[in-house]
């Protein structure tokens, strides 16, 4: 168990040290640094102070480990648009992709189930048939396409919903966060509906063949014998078994949601992470899009980690054939 | 059960009895969706391909456009007596010529992105599979790291480093496309490898190179294709998402994706048909495309022969 541990933590640095060399040497070699680092109207005696004082006359090995210092140390550089420390411009972001995430991941999850344990039960039928064509147009449907329509319908021609920007926040128990305000709510569900598509799709799916997989077997038949309701029967024999593989793929998809709301914050105009890291690769504001996927990549291998050692605690089966 | 394909390579199939080609023709018209879905693809493939012939106007013609024509509805008419049938952008462009260009190049993409992804992560597999030992244990990890990010982000990466540009794209959608056909191809090739005809082949002396692609590639072929079709529909689909986000394709050549985003500032004043019919053009494109795709994934899978 430890040494299974001990490798995938190794395994987990490396990435992070490939990753470190791929960013800096995208940022470092392909453009020159000098051009993107200072400002455009400054003259030969500054660039040459400059080149000088950011230590970019000095080998590149050693402009490496220099970069892997300030990494280590927290220090991502400062954002040229905003001119404060990068790192601390996106934790100032955070929250608006984290509250995001979860309020789609609770879409996904609370319609999702329902319905596809509706549509495992009673497969033939007409409803059933509707939710699993619904399905398969989250998974075809681009993101971004339903996001516009999702504005185009519900924002501009019914009105009923705000289409761009966060709502006011409150703080409720010393979180701020605009999930407690009916402005905020307003805002966040048209975002939250367009990200969790797929991953509603993804859940009913799941829930369905689950349900196909549980219906025939003969603990159904034992307890539906036993005289339970079938009521009883779904909601808890079945529900439970279906359980196991549906909490990993959600485990899994909270990362990928991260991911994808860079597209949903484009369009909505969320103020998160996702629209910073996407407003500062059109402002060429370096420092912040080295930060961010710096960022979100630590925090993926963090997550991939995290899951790889529940596996190995829950099904020894995993770790034992890592060995071979 | 019968297996799928022939160990001797495909043109050398018997004529006299049905031929495996026959059944999996006769197996994927069976379904009508899939039919349909091809029926869509081909006509959506020869508009991109014939669009300087059949679009009203050349949308990179900038002599050819007139400012005063911006955002027209569609069906309306331009002072020089043109007819606008899905309406005109902001700079006087007639929608309809330019899905029809968008069109070329987001398949274009799609398709240039998905055959050189496949020669790549094919080619590794394979290698893998069939050189096995440390060099194997090497790709496959870095398959599944690189499988544990999402597409999405990893193209970010590549984009924000790379900037924009067609080739850039491109090379962004092959890294991320790669792994999946790297893992396919291995997981067919493992189980291949151990069958008689390879032994026999090397029997036979025949060099590892001719063992690799004369006869375990072309065994190893269904499950790619079935790979290879849903990928184009992803790779257009990433494109297009990309693109729309302003770090894909430069705005000289719009593809579909850039023309959905040029028309999502109009939306919110009820300008629908900026974005809505290139949308509608994109939307067609992947679910022909997974459709076949889902067909040929049962009619390629042995496990579903009878």
């Amino acid at each position: 168990m430890t040494a299974f541990i001990i490798r995938r933590v190794m395994q987990a640095v490396v990435v992070l040290l490939v990753m470190s060399l791929l960013v800096f040497g995208g940022v470092y070699l392909l453009g020159n640094p000098v051009d993107v680092l200072i400002a455009a109207d400054a003259d030969q005696l500054e660039r040459q102070r400059a080149i000088t004082a950011l230590g970019l006359d000095r080998p590149l090995w050693e402009q490496y480990l220099v970069f892997v210092r300030d990494v280590l140390h927290g220090d991502l550089g400062k954002s040229f648009v905003y001119n404060i420390p990068a790192l601390q411009l996106i934790l100032q972001r955070m929250p608006a992709t984290l509250e995001l995430a979860l309020t789609s991941m609770t879409i996904a999850v609370g319609l999702g189930i329902p319905l596809g344990l509706y549509a495992g039960y009673r497969p033939q039928s007409f409803l059933a048939r509707t939710i699993m064509a619904g399905s398969i147009l989250g998974f075809s449907l681009p993101t971004f396409w339903v996001g516009l329509m999702l504005i185009m319908v519900f924002a501009v021609e019914l009105g009923w919903l705000p289409s761009t920007g966060r709502g006011a926040t409150a703080t409720v128990f010393g979180i701020t966060s605009s999930l407690f305000t009916r402005d905020g709510l307003a805002h966040v569900l048209l975002p939250a509906l367009n990200l969790a598509l797929f991953n509603l799709a993804l859940v009913i799916r799941l829930t369905r063949a689950g349900m196909q997989e549980n219906m025939p077997m003969d603990y159904v038949k034992f307890a539906r014998a036993k005289g339970l309701t079938m009521r009883r029967v779904i909601l808890v024999h079945v529900f439970k078994n279906i359980l196991i593989p549906l909490v990993t793929v959600i485990g899994l998809q909270l990362g990928a949601v991260f991911a994808f709301a860079v597209v949903t914050e484009s369009i909505f105009a969320w103020p998160g992470m996702g629209k910073l890291i996407i407003d500062s690769i059109n402002r060429l504001d370096r420092p912040v899009v080295v930060a961010y996927l710096l960022v979100t990549v630590t925090m993926f291998v963090l997550i991939n980690l995290i899951v790889d050692i529940l596996y190995s605690v829950l099904d020894p089966r995993v770790r034992l054939s890592d060995r071979s | 059960m019968a297996t799928i394909l022939p160990d001797e390579p495909l043109a050398a199939a018997p004529a006299a009895i049905e031929t495996p080609f026959q059944r999996f023709v006769r197996d994927f018209f069976a379904s009508r969706l899939a039919t349909a879905g091809l029926i869509i693809f081909m006509i959506i493939l020869a508009i991109a391909i014939i669009a300087p012939a059949i679009s009203p106007q050349n949308p990179y013609d900038l002599s050819q456009l007139d400012i005063l024509d911006g955002r027209q509805p569609p069906g309306a008419t331009s002072g020089a007596g043109f007819v606008f049938w899905l309406g005109s952008d902001d700079q006087g462009r007639d929608m309809l010529s330019g899905i029809f260009y968008g069109l070329r190049i987001s398949l274009a993409v799609g398709v240039i992105s998905t055959v050189l992804a496949l020669v790549i992560g094919g080619a590794l597999g394979l290698f893998a599979a069939y050189a096995g030992g440390r060099l194997e244990s090497l790709i496959m990890r870095i398959v599944d790291i690189q499988l544990s990010f999402p597409a999405i982000l990893v193209a970010l990466i590549l984009l924000a480093v790379l900037g924009q540009g067609m080739d850039k794209i491109i090379i962004a959608l092959v890294t991320v496309q790669w792994a999946y056909y790297a893992r396919t191809v291995r997981a067919t090739a493992l189980v291949e490898r151990r069958k008689e005809y390879v032994e026999a082949a090397r029997c036979l002396g025949l060099s590892h190179a001719r063992i690799m692609f004369r006869h375990l590639l072309p065994n190893c072929m269904p499950p790619l294709i079935v790979v290879a079709t849903v990928q184009v529909a992803h790779a257009i689909a990433l494109e297009a998402t990309l693109s729309f986000l302003g770090i894909g394709l430069p705005i000289t050549e719009p593809s579909l994706g850039l023309l959905i985003a040029r028309g999502y500032e109009y939306l919110l004043s009820g300008k629908y048909w900026i974005s809505f019919f290139p949308g509608v053009a994109l939307l067609l494109t992947i679910v022909s495309i997974n459709l076949i795709g889902d067909q040929l994934r049962d009619v390629l899978n042995p496990r579903l022969q009878h």
